[in-house]
């Protein structure tokens, strides 16, 4: 399989105020398309910053990024945000959910973005709540919501356009091992199952075993590579 | 309208603040609508298709200054007049100084210049006939439930009669109904005394007048007319100033108050706090839904995507706000007008109010919204999630 995500000699460096934080040096990764791989690292190694530009959040200050073929770090705000709204799905640590719209609502966010009609926006996202075993969640509001059913409304959100990659930050750092278990198997069958890329930042070695490989990222550096 | 969910949800994100601004915006929009009605009440005094065929001559310089009632017959001959006539300001009150009533002192040809009043011949035989007869508007009768036959007694602000009381006395002989509501509601509220009886009366007046009134066989040569007119006093000790009925209605009020700058005034200093109160409400809700804007544009709104929807939903609040407060205002204007007993004669909102009202909505939505949506736009993705 060819290489899905293409990091080549990635720098990237944070003005703060006067000071100039270099968070990644000299990065170089290549992702193929249905791997998992896990990213591990302290804190302030520059695992998060990494998974951002693979997601087209954010951008280095030099390399570059080919996810898909397409050099993300060349497009402009415009098209980075047409591109993520069709290729990227997002699953953050706290889930990141609009706590006023129901659960069915949340889902169909990514949804408003396409050309679809109304009913074709609820059939999609309820499939996408079924898949993640929600269904009978969907009029719910995140408040009522236990943790991991937030995640899981938030990994049916970043599956519901269909996206190829899923980048995920520390997807089960606020849930209880249960719950943590329950989401990890999620991701593990939709990388199984549905062959969507995912690239997890984790600094749980037990999510980690969940991934196909594992990377280590330390003061910006990749400096380990080992297969799970 | 797919985003329309998202919006409404945002804007009632903080239930409690959402509605208090609200509120806000239907008591402003509310005060507006009142106001309006107020200023179109007073624009729309003296337009009316009789009223332009009819002209004005008071002294040039004040409208409290009398002619001399020679001039009446000088203007009778001046070429295009159809008809001339005069009245007196009688400033009368019942009962009590605050019930004023608007009360003038005319000869018996003073309704042939206004065919938008009615009354009926009996009664107006009736009035020629009687001294101290006197005709009164119909919703003038029923505040004081007045009937033809009452005798009714009247205190002048101004002036007393031969023995120096300011106490007088008429005997209602009949009503006058305006035809057209809208345009004449004020035939409604006046009262209408013998100039005869008056002048002879009060030793304060001795054949003067207050104004003329010329009606002109063709409206066009009304201007060529008024000129006419007014040169008969040129350089005499009573110079006159002649306008059309609007013109002249519209300049005593003038000298009575600015109601356009007074409602400018207090709508201006209204819809600026308005501002100041609803850009806060606006700057507040974008501020701590910070994260979740980051995650719209993180999802891929883009960046003008996200300023529409903060914008919109500032519009919407204050469309929201603003029509219930004109809808408010529509309905209360009949009540608060009835209530009056005839004193505010208050037009019902019209198109232009609305038109009026829906653009300073837009406005003040659009100025409200300016700031947070730019913000919401230029918000850093990766700073607002990592909460800096």
């Amino acid at each position: 399989m060819g290489k899905f995500i293409e990091v080549r000699d990635v720098s990237k460096v944070y003005e703060r105020g006067k000071q100039k934080v270099e968070v990644l040096h000299h990065v170089d990764l290549d992702v193929e398309q249905g791997d998992f791989l896990a990213l591990m690292g302290p804190s302030g190694s520059g695992k998060t910053t990494l998974l951002n530009m693979i997601g087209g959040l954010d951008r280095p200050t030099a390399g570059s990024i080919s996810v898909g073929g397409q050099r993300i770090d060349q497009l402009g705000a415009s098209l980075l945000a047409t591109w993520r709204a069709a290729k990227v799905g997002f699953v953050f640590q706290l889930y990141n959910l609009m706590p006023m719209l129901t659960a069915q609502r949340n889902v169909e966010l990514p949804l408003l973005l396409t050309k679809l009609s109304s009913a074709e926006r609820r059939k999609r996202a309820s499939i996408a709540l079924q898949l993640v075993g929600l269904a009978d969640r969907a009029g719910h509001k995140p408040g009522e919501l236990s943790g991991g059913q937030q995640q899981r409304t938030s990994i049916a959100r970043s599956i519901v356009s269909d996206p190829m990659l899923l980048v995920c930050d520390e997807p089960t750092g606020d849930l209880d091992r249960q719950s943590a278990e329950e989401v990890l198997g999620l991701l593990r069958a939709l990388n199984a199952d549905h062959g969507k890329t995912i690239v997890m930042v984790t600094h749980d070695p037990k999510a980690a075993e969940y991934a196909k490989r594992t990377l280590h990222l330390e003061k910006g550096t990749l400096v380990e590579r080992a297969v799970a | 309208m797919k985003y329309m969910h998202l919006i409404w949800a945002s804007l009632f994100r903080r239930k409690t603040r959402t509605v208090l601004t609200l509120v806000s915006i239907v008591a402003a929009f509310l005060l507006f609508g009142l106001l309006d009605a107020v200023r179109t009440s007073f624009n729309q005094a003296g337009q009316s298709a009789n009223g332009a065929q009819r002209l004005q001559t008071g002294a040039k310089l004040s409208f409290i200054q009398p002619l001399p009632q020679s001039l009446g017959a000088q203007i009778a001959q001046v070429a295009g007049v159809k008809m001339v006539t005069y009245a007196n300001w009688f400033g009368g009150a019942y009962q009590d100084p605050h019930n004023q009533v608007f009360s003038f002192a005319v000869p018996p040809n003073y309704l042939d210049a206004f065919p938008e009043v009615e009354v009926s011949g009996g009664e107006r035989k009736a009035f020629e006939e009687k001294r101290t007869g006197a005709l009164v508007g119909e919703q003038l009768a029923q505040r004081f439930k007045w009937k033809v036959g009452d005798r009714v007694p009247l205190q002048s602000t101004i002036f007393p009669d031969q023995q120096g009381s300011k106490n007088w006395s008429f005997d209602i002989v009949g009503i006058m109904r305006a035809k057209d509501k809208k345009t004449s509601g004020f035939w409604d509220q006046l009262f209408l005394l013998h100039w005869k009886y008056f002048d002879e009366t009060t030793p304060y007046n001795r054949g003067q007048v207050g104004w003329y009134v010329t009606r002109v066989n063709d409206v066009n040569q009304a201007d060529r007319v008024a000129k006419a007119i007014d040169a008969l006093s040129v350089n005499s000790d009573h110079e006159t100033r002649t306008q059309t009925e609007q013109a002249a209605t519209a300049s005593w009020m003038k000298q009575l108050a600015d109601i356009g700058l007074i409602v400018g005034s207090i709508m201006g200093a209204v819809f600026f706090t308005l501002l100041l109160l609803s850009g806060n409400t606006m700057m507040q809700a974008v501020r701590e839904r910070t994260s979740e804007i980051a995650v719209l544009k993180t999802i891929g709104f883009s960046n003008r995507g996200v300023m529409a929807m903060v914008l919109a939903e500032s519009l919407l609040l204050l469309l929201l706000g603003g029509i219930l407060g004109l809808a408010l205002a529509t309905t209360l204007i009949p009540i608060v007008a009835g209530a009056s007993g005839g004193m505010l004669n208050l037009p019902v909102l019209g198109a232009d109010s609305w038109a009026l009202g829906i653009v300073l909505m837009a406005l003040i939505g659009t100025l409200v919204g300016a700031l947070p949506a730019l913000s919401a736009m230029r918000l850093n993705i990766v700073d607002a999630l990592a909460g800096r």
